[in-house]
């Protein structure tokens, strides 16, 4: 499903990603640790467009496609999701707007039926009530005055919705208590299916006993240092990655 | 030369007739070029207008010499030349379309993005018998049409052309008329004093609620706009109106200087809520070829407890000069003012309001959002007057501006008099820029480029496009998207 080859990347001239190679097939479910700093977001902005991120060398194909030639909201509606590390405040825009907007952006894309007010109600209720969200939350403005997990809630509560082909989900857990650990966790497993793959940025070990990845790789310095099964990220938390990437 | 020789004969015969107060047939269809008291007399002739009229019209004329063009404005145009204007012409048949099929299609695209229903596009166009069509479209069929006026008139609701009320109502028009706006006024006000040719007049009799929101009337006949409106509505003790002017659609005009004059009387208890959706052509990337557009809109809260709201979406123009006020005379009485104001392109806007607070416990909320993209400048200028006799007046202005790119300016200008010293003023100003997180992070989620930053920037105008009666609000909202295309990228 996605091909990254030796793939280059700077920011401000400063470069980032030091020739990353990685293989994700439908199915597939892959961890990426590393340390602070290792170009973890990095690689998530690059694959989903993020402008200011210039890929100087490499190249990714996605579904047998050039990623790299596709504006965001191409590969979006491709079926690539981000969630992000930190999610955008959008003042003013309910998120039950912001979530109607992003779905028929997508069926328009796809040459399907848009739906309206009470359609999208209806699908996006479905998704709450698994996800343990409160509905009044969908007439907030996104993320704004939301607290660090309610965040993290709302981009999987997005990703449920838009059931993407490939997530990308960037330290997701990060900020969520254990009951909502489970809960988001599930929900990701929800979306798991033979036709769908998955990149999990995560700093613990814990959200992987939810979600029990195919392959585990560590990433510093802009590098794959290392590549494992779940083993690697036990290993991992036992030692820290200054002994792991000294090995 | 013999034009000239035939006009001045023309204009002669008019006025001869018109000492008899008989005016049967003026041939021109338009008066010769430029601005003198005969341009006046042959305007006034043209409408039959009775004497006290004229006079006016002469007395706004002959102090108008006296004055200066202002200056102050934060804009920057081609000194007008006002002998080079049309001041009167008879509504054009224009060259009328067969179907939608020769329209300009960039026109039609423009339509179709504000999602107008076909047949009213036909009207919008100038689609031959699109007229007649589109009154059906719309109230279902020419009897309803009736009905509508019909309920009006039951109520004793008047509202008609200005011309119109003139003949019928004098007595109405000749007492209000010019009571807010003086002919002194201000240079455009003085003006168009002197010319105007249109306009509506709207009258709600003692504790009536206007049964229908004016809006949708006005919709279809949007399309006749003048150079030089005048507005007049009076709303009697303990009544109620809604009213709409404008429209979404683009509109082109012929007319580069347009200056209207708008006057709300308000009583007792009354309630006037005022809603103007103006997207008149801004001019290329260039900015040539734009309407110049110089207001001056004022409500006088005459008495206890009366309401005014002005609520404007300013989109179009190449420059807008318009500052929607309020008097607040009578004790308790209150103003508000909900803008927003979208400059694009070579787009120049200074615009505001003023609160004249002279009565006890008034109040006033200021919203102004501006929007600035291109190389655009966006200014936003506001005065709040407390009086000495305002004891706990109060007033609320939340002004923000956000910029998209960085040739763009936005300017917050406010002034603030105080002589009361019960009275409380609040001020909050912002200024921010859409971010390129914020966009990423909706294109992430499928939407365009230009489509999100619509999203956004309806999210920052939202508390103004609330105010705004529902059946057009979600047109404003794709307007606004439409008229920041080309901003970004
Ligand atoms: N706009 C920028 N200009 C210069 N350097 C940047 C910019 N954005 C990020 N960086 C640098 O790129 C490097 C990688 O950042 P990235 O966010 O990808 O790290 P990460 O692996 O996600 O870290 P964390 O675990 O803290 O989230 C960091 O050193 C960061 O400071
Ligand atoms: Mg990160």
């Amino acid at each position: 499903m996605l091909e990254i080859k030796d793939l280059h990347a700077t920011i401000g001239g400063k470069e980032i990603l030091k020739g990353i190679t990685l293989t994700i097939n439908a199915g597939e479910i892959h961890a990426v640790m590393g340390p602070n700093g290792a170009g973890k977001s990095t690689l998530s902005y690059v694959l989903a467009g993020r402008s200011g991120y210039e890929v100087t060398s490499g190249s990714v194909t996605y579904k047998g496609e050039d990623l790299l030639a596709l504006s965001p909201d191409e590969r979006a509606c491709k079926g690539i999701f981000l969630a992000f590390q930190y999610p955008v405040e959008i003042p003013g825009v309910a998120s039950a707007t912001f979530m109607k907007t992003a779905y028929n952006a997508r069926q328009k894309y796809r040459g399907e039926q848009e739906v309206d007010a009470m359609e999208f109600l209806k699908l996006v209720r479905v998704k709450t009530k698994e996800l343990g969200i409160k509905d009044e939350m969908l007439k907030r403005a996104v993320n704004v005055g939301f607290s660090g997990g309610e965040k993290k809630r709302n981009e999987v509560l997005q990703m449920a919705l838009l059931e993407p082909d490939l997530m990308l989900l960037d330290e997701t857990d990060s900020g969520l208590d254990i009951d909502a650990l489970k809960i988001a966790a599930d929900g990701i497993n929800r979306l798991r299916s033979p036709e769908r793959a998955g990149l999990i940025i995560t700093h613990y070990q814990r959200l992987l006993d939810y979600i029990i990845p195919d392959f585990v790789h560590v990433l510093a310095d802009g590098r794959i240092v290392k590549s494992g099964d779940k083993s690697l990220a036990l290993e991992l938390e036992e030692k820290g990655y200054a002994e792991m990437s000294a090995a | 030369m013999a034009i000239a020789q035939e006009t001045v004969e023309q204009v002669a015969s008019v006025s001869e007739k018109y000492k008899y107060g008989f005016v049967s047939d003026i041939e021109a269809d338009t008066a010769p070029i430029g601005l003198s008291e005969d341009i006046v007399r042959f305007i006034s002739a043209k409408k039959e207008e009775p004497e006290w009229l004229l006079e006016w019209r002469l007395k706004a004329y002959r102090h108008w010499l006296t004055m200066e063009e202002p200056e102050w404005a934060s804009v920057h145009y081609p000194k007008i030349d006002f002998q080079d204007i049309y001041y009167y012409s008879a509504p054009k048949v224009k060259d009328k379309l067969k179907s939608l099929d020769e329209v300009d299609p960039e026109l039609l695209e423009v339509y179709k993005k504000l999602g107008i229903p076909l047949r009213e596009q036909e009207v919008l166009a100038g689609v031959e018998g699109a007229y007649n069509v589109a009154v059906d479209a719309v109230f279902d069929s020419v009897s309803v049409a009736t009905t509508f006026k019909a309920r009006l008139e039951e109520d004793g609701v008047i509202f008609c052309p200005i011309s119109e009320a003139v003949r019928d109502h004098p007595e109405l028009v000749k007492k209000y008329m010019g009571s807010v706006v003086p002919y002194t006024d201000n240079y455009y006000a003085t003006l168009n004093s002197a010319v105007f040719t249109d306009g509506s007049f709207c009258y709600i009799p003692k504790g009536v609620r206007c049964p229908m929101e004016l809006s949708t009337y006005f919709r279809i006949n949007a399309a006749q706009t003048g150079q030089f409106e005048r507005t007049l509505i009076i709303a009697e003790e303990g009544s109620y109106v809604s009213y709409l002017e404008g429209c979404t659609a683009p509109m082109r005009d012929e007319n580069q200087l347009h200056a209207a004059v708008v006057e709300l009387i308000i009583d007792k208890d009354a309630e006037i809520k005022y809603s103007t959706v103006q997207n008149w052509y801004p001019g290329d990337e260039n900015g040539i070829g734009g309407i110049f557009n110089f207001v001056t809109k004022r409500a006088a809260c005459r008495g206890e407890n009366s309401k005014v709201s002005w609520t404007q979406v300013e989109t179009g123009s190449a420059i807008t000069w318009k500052y929607p006020s309020c008097i607040l005379q009578g004790d308790n009485s209150v103003g508000e003012f909900y803008s927003i104001a979208i400059t694009n392109n070579m787009q120049q806007a200074d615009t505001g309001t003023k609160m004249i607070h002279l009565g006890k416990n008034t109040s006033s909320t200021i919203i102004s959002k501006g929007i600035s993209a291109g190389r655009a400048q966006n200014t936003y200028r506001g005065l709040v007057r407390m009086g000495r006799k305002a004891e706990n007046a109060r007033n609320h202005t939340v002004c923000d501006s956000l910029l998209i790119g960085d040739k763009c300016g936005a300017h917050t200008v406010p002034y603030i008099e105080n002589q009361s010293r019960t009275a409380k003023i609040e001020h909050e100003a912002t200024t921010s820029k859409v971010s390129e997180e914020q966009l990423f992070y909706c294109q992430q989620r499928g939407l365009t480029e230009e489509e999100s930053m619509a999203l956004i920037v309806n999210g920052f105008c939202k508390e103004v496009l609330q105010k705004l009666p529902m059946e057009f609000a979600v047109e404003a909202q794709k307007l606004v998207g439409i008229s920041l295309e080309g901003s970004v990228g």
